[in-house]
């Protein structure tokens, strides 16, 4: 009994190690208050668009032409556009579409980017550098938007075409990135401790140096997400994502360019959720980066 | 020399290493020969350069893609390694054939436990389950002296003092009782204090777990504490090969003579320590003659321009013109051969032996 008792003083010691790592992060997330900020308003977001049907008080497609570009009120609480829709309603809609394009299109690019980063930094050699590197420099001389505004064009217009030519636009970033950092740690001296006790290969890239990558990985994907927003509501604004009577921020911004002296709200709502949303996740992504970086205390 | 070749651990024979760069083969190790008996601690001595770590990362074949073994043959129970396949190389590295590195700040992943990181190796060569394993871990840790090690095993690298990091890669490459062990300047890092528990600690190892130790290394006291026998090396190549207490009693070469000179003496008052001045020559600009010339105080002209074989007796050869029959008949050098700057200022020391 005693010694059980002994034991548990020591307790707090010896507990789970990830646990007791997640619990310094939080707390070195937590200390930083722009990063709450944008945390607090990326989840609201995520929850409002998961929501959405409960929380928009009309249907977004809804044409009412007894209420057209009416200004806000109480009963349209972001006003109406030229056919009569609630911008309230689309808004809410509207972020389930901006949060998919960004999320959807960064898995994309991780799924590409992520393995053939690593094999590439590990392996090196003549596909690596006369290959894919000068791949990922092709397309990244071209800017971003223009690219994915072929690749759509190619592909046709509509949201999932959309995701992927933003998908593919942000692979060589993550390629890039993820090989920089695989150079780096295929020099250190405990990938050569690893391979001294005979861990293989694959091994050696999938449980030593992917984990040490994640940090820079995850800080990527965050300001990726914020991009690809920018670039499906862009997509959208061009008429090549989002297809009408389906809501998309950038389709709004679109629809209300004709009417920004009469209805300046059509415009006005969207265009100011694409830059909170994009503020947000950037803040959240930075705070994230300090989180993960042990240096920074 | 004295042994069959069944009695020998490792037998390394004729060694020739280098590097590929672009379309020429730089040559670093130059015919390196040794063996190792079983239960028997080699200590390759010499100055960063010299081809120590290359010797050791040829043994693991884990040389850098750029490197390559040219000739030669690296015997472990007379199984020659220099031809094994990845895939058989990879059986034997970390199970039969271990190594401990210099940094111990660095040679631990830091994402991971110390715990998971040995019972990965652990369980990469034995077939045991992932709790066998972390009471291997656990069993390994009492063995190399960390205290309470059934919550140390659960540490992230960055949370241990460098001596338990230390301790840590040497529980790491004992945890499959391999029968050679490879310390790579495994004490460098450390304080002095540090360097000779964990000396003691590998000596008890040894004995405990009969195992072979080459112990890669630039400090003679390391030497004397730890050696059976001794290799000196220099300039990728073996300059003398003895048993340790005659090469402390008896160096034969001069630049063993200087690195025994220039340890600090406890007895007696030293105003300044020799030193053997200028530094090893860069691979692409080895002295035609004895790779040792350029600094040696002792030099006579045909050093410059023919390189000595190996002399002496069998416990003891040693590669230099001094221990030949032809010393005497050598013309000594007026410095006016080479102009080389490093060869003068060797010429200015004063010999160190008579």
């Amino acid at each position: 009994m005693e010694q059980s008792q002994n034991l548990s003083v020591q307790k707090p010691k010896a507990q789970n190690p990830r646990l007791r790592m997640l619990k310094t992060m939080l707390e070195r997330l937590l200390q930083n208050k722009l990063a709450v900020f944008g945390g607090v308003v990326t989840f609201l977001l995520i929850f409002t668009a998961i929501f959405a049907p409960w929380l928009a008080p009309h249907d977004p497609t809804e044409q009412n032409y007894s209420a057209v570009l009416q200004a806000p009120s109480i009963e349209y609480w972001f006003g109406t556009d030229n056919l009569g829709r609630d911008i309230f309603s689309r808004v809410i809609y509207g972020a389930q579409v901006s949060l998919q394009a960004g999320l959807i299109s960064v898995g994309i690019a991780l799924i590409i980017g992520v393995p053939v980063g690593l094999i590439s930094g590990y392996y090196r050699g003549f596909i690596d550098e006369y290959i894919i590197m000068r791949m990922t420099d092709a397309m990244l001389s071209i800017p971003a938007l223009v690219l994915a505004l072929a690749l759509a064009a190619v592909l046709g217009a509509g949201l999932t075409n959309a995701m992927i030519a933003i998908g593919l636009v942000l692979t060589p970033n993550f390629v890039r990135l993820i090989r920089g950092e695989v150079l780096a740690h295929r020099e250190k001296e405990y990938v050569e401790a690893g391979k001294a006790s005979g861990i293989s290969d694959f091994s050696i890239i999938l449980k030593h140096i992917l984990p040490n990558t994640i940090a820079p990985i995850m800080v990527q994907a965050t300001l990726a997400i914020a991009a690809a927003i920018i670039v499906e509501a862009s997509l959208s604004y061009l008429g090549l994502g989002t297809q009408p009577p389906n809501p998309s921020w950038g389709s709004m911004l679109a629809t209300g360019q004709g009417y920004l002296d009469s209805a300046p709200w059509i415009a006005l709502f969207p265009g100011a959720l694409i830059f909170i949303t994009v503020i947000s996740i950037n803040l959240f992504g930075d705070g994230i980066r300090d989180m993960l970086d042990p240096k920074m205390k | 020399m004295k042994n069959t070749s069944e009695e020998y651990q490792l037998q390394v024979r004729g060694l020739e290493v280098g590097f590929n760069n672009k379309k020429n083969f730089t040559q670093i190790l130059n015919g390196v020969s040794f063996n190792v008996q079983k239960g028997e601690t080699l200590c390759i001595v010499g100055e960063s350069g010299c081809g120590k770590s290359l010797t050791s990362l040829s043994i693991m074949g884990l040389l850098p893609e750029s490197g390559g073994i040219r000739s030669g043959e690296i015997r472990f129970e007379g199984q020659d390694l220099t031809n094994q396949s990845m895939k058989e190389m990879s059986k034997i590295r970390g199970n039969e054939i271990s190594m401990i590195f210099q940094e111990p700040m660095t040679s631990l992943n830091p994402v991971h436990t110390v715990g998971k990181q040995i019972a990965e190796a652990v369980r990469i060569h034995r077939n045991v389950t992932k709790k066998e394993a972390y009471e291997r871990v656990v069993e390994m840790f009492e063995l190399v002296g960390i205290p309470s090690p059934r919550e140390r095993v659960h540490n992230y690298p960055h949370e241990m003092s460098g001596g338990m990091r230390q301790r840590v890669m040497i529980a790491m490459a004992l945890a499959c009782n391999p029968k050679l062990l490879i310390a790579d300047e495994p004490t460098t890092a450390l304080d002095v204090t540090i360097q000779a528990q964990i000396l003691d600690l590998l000596n008890e190892l040894k004995a405990d777990l009969d195992m072979s130790i080459v112990m890669i290394t630039h400090d003679l006291g390391v030497v004397s504490e730890m050696g059976d026998q001794v290799l000196v090396m220099y300039a990728g190549e073996v300059i003398e090969y003895t048993d340790s207490r005659s090469l402390f009693d008896n160096p034969k070469h001069p630049y063993t003579q200087g690195l025994i000179e220039s340890i600090p003496k406890l007895q007696g008052k030293t105003e300044e320590l020799p030193v053997i001045k200028g530094s090893v020559p860069n691979p692409d600009e080895m002295p035609s003659g004895c790779r040792f010339s350029t600094r040696c105080a002792f030099a006579k002209q045909e050093c410059f321009v023919q390189s000595p074989e190996e002399v002496g007796t069998e416990d003891h050869p040693v590669r230099c013109w001094m221990y030949s029959g032809e010393w005497q008949k050598m013309t000594p050098f007026e410095g006016g051969e080479s102009n080389d700057n490093s060869s003068s200022e060797a010429v200015d020391r004063q010999p160190i032996r008579d």
